[in-house]
């Protein structure tokens, strides 16, 4: 079994930029591990003549022509955002949080 | 906090060798962003070329733009790199809201490009040979603005404000293999690398190149080895470098930097200055290279599917690259006939496409570097404008020098020959005589053009 410590849970809570107590960091760490267990099952049934893939289709080489489509408007494009000034999307305090 | 003083270059030299790694970023040429059919002219009108697939909503489905994987390649040939048979595009995870998406399309450890060599030449000519790891196509991020600190700073801003008009814009990142044994003339090196690497990408028609609007980044890596040893020392990192002036400034005041820093560390002491570099990227710890790149959690997008450019596509790029700046520098100072010095003018002037147009459409050669390396050269410079930004093409040049061949060098003036030119705002009225002509330079008053910057040139504004 793959074993998350509590360490690395704290580790990508803080990558997620997430806030976790103490309590919760153990509650995670299970959890986690029950989710890797789970997905480590396929390494039971993968093969040496089956390659890891990242596409469910064999496909490559989509590509498009380097031509203009319309964008959105400014209004279109800022119509979902929580905030917005001057014609930009207004996000809170980048730094300060470390 | 401790101010250090910064050691003497030569000091750090006595000691350490400096290695170099140098990242490049361009911006390519398209017409379009490298995911999505957004126009790249970035207008000044904020978030007006952004569309679902370079906001990262929900459920867009970005398409890889086929130029942008052309020029990736044309890059990767021109700087003798292996192409790959197949590779992936990968997701960089990171927050930060200049990617609205949370992650930056990049590629991994499948880049398009790698194992290349770029043969720079210095300014003693002598020729350095930087290796290259690698070159992969990745997308740029949106514009912040910091509001509510001093002078627009992120730090002590209460909030920022995002242009996403530039997020996805096609990026080639061209990273370099570390680069040793350059000595005292690693500064140089670095300077004489990047400026080869411009002029190669324009050369290549990929990018404009233009260093001072962004279109091309270079973030200067270094640490110090003490002379004999295996092991490097901490790295710095210096991000954003964006002339070539500063790519060298750069390097030299880093290796003087950490010269003290390694000096203090090996006392037992603490630095705390050597952070700062570091922190730039949002990383907090110095050299940890591969902590980082785990940090970044990445994997295969799953939304693209692989580039496996087709043999024959590459071997047809290859085919037609153009021929090598370098080279080709070599070959025009042979047929102009100029000297070393008088080239580097040239170049510096970037007057070197304009005299081979100018040549193109029927002047001779020397002329024609006299038209544009005389006043036009001279009043760029003093305008602080690019010598194809006066408004003066080459086309009606040879007729402006009314040549003929085996006639006396031509005596007309830009301004004479009719060109809405820098001159016509300027308000003296000024002649020269002979005796101003004589005080100037020689590579410049043989054209017959005034020498003089404030003289409004006239036919009768002649050199006896
Ligand atoms: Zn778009």
């Amino acid at each position: 079994m793959p074993g998350i410590t509590r360490e690395e849970v704290a580790h990508l809570a803080r990558l997620a930029r997430l806030e976790l107590k103490g309590e919760e960091l153990d509650h995670f760490a299970g959890q986690l591990d029950d989710i890797i267990g789970a997905v480590a099952r396929v390494s039971e049934v993968a093969d040496q003549d089956v390659p890891p893939t990242s596409h469910p289709l064999p496909l490559t080489n989509v590509m498009r022509a380097d031509e203009v489509r319309p964008s959105l408007t400014p209004a279109q494009a800022l119509s979902g955002a929580p905030a917005q000034e001057q014609q930009r999307f207004k996000v809170p305090q980048i730094l300060g949080e470390d | 906090m401790t101010v250090i003083d910064l050691e003497s270059y030569e000091d750090a030299l006595a000691t350490y060798d400096p290695v170099m790694g140098l990242e490049v970023h361009v911006e390519l040429g398209t017409k379009t962003k490298m995911f999505c059919g957004c126009s790249t002219e970035l207008k000044q009108d904020a978030n007006s070329q952004t569309c679902p697939v370079c906001l990262g909503l929900p459920g867009a489905l970005p398409v890889v733009n086929e130029i942008g994987v052309e020029s990736a390649i044309k890059i990767g040939l021109a700087l003798n790199c292996e192409i790959a048979e197949w590779c992936r595009f990968a997701r960089k995870n990171y927050f930060y809201p200049d990617m609205p998406k949370n992650f930056q399309t990049s590629q991994y450890d499948e880049p398009i490009a790698f194992d290349g060599y770029l043969d720079v030449q210095l300014e003693d000519g002598e020729i350095f040979r930087v290796q290259i790891e690698r070159a992969h196509m990745e997308e740029d991020t949106g514009k912040s603005t910091h509001v509510g600190g001093a002078t627009g700073r992120i730090h002590g801003a209460s909030h920022s404000l995002l242009d996403y008009n530039r997020a996805g814009i096609p990026l080639i990142e061209i990273v370099t293999k570390p680069i040793e044994g350059a000595g005292a003339r690693a500064p140089e090196v670095a300077k004489a690398y990047v400026a080869e690497l411009r002029e190669l990408i324009k050369a290549l028609g990929v990018s404009e190149a233009r260093m001072e609007m962004g279109q091309m980044r270079c973030d200067v890596n270094l640490s110090l080895r003490p002379h004999g040893r295996e092991a490097f020392g901490t790295r710095s990192e210096t991000k954003n470098v964006n002339s070539l002036r500063s790519v060298e400034r750069a390097a030299r005041f880093e290796i003087q930097h950490r010269g003290v820093a390694l000096d203090l560390e090996t006392g037992g002491t603490i630095v705390q200055e050597t952070r700062h570099f570091h922190e730039e990227d949002g990383s907090t710890t110095a050299g940890r290279i591969k902590d980082n790149a785990e940090d970044y959690r990445y994997f295969p997008e799953p939304d693209l599917v692989p580039v496996a450019p087709a043999r024959d596509w590459v071997e047809e790029l290859r085919k037609g690259l153009p021929e090598l700046p370098r080279l080709r520098r070599a070959r025009l100072k042979e047929e102009w006939g100029v000297s070393e010095h008088d080239m580097q003018s040239i170049l510096n002037a970037g007057a070197v496409d304009l005299i081979v147009a100018t040549t193109e459409v029927g002047a001779p050669a020397d002329q024609a570097r006299k038209w544009w390396m005389g006043e036009l050269a001279r009043n760029a410079n003093e305008t602080g404008r690019a010598l194809d930004e006066l408004g003066v093409t080459p086309a009606p040049v040879p007729a402006a020098l009314r040549f003929r061949p085996g006639a006396p060098p031509f005596r007309l003036s830009a301004s004479a020959a009719g060109f809405p030119g820098p001159w016509s705002r300027r308000r003296s009225s000024r002649r020269c005589g002979s005796a101003a002509a004589a005080r100037s330079p020689p590579s410049t008053t043989a054209s017959g053009v005034c020498p003089v910057p404030a003289c409004r040139p006239r036919a009768s504004c002649r050199r006896p």
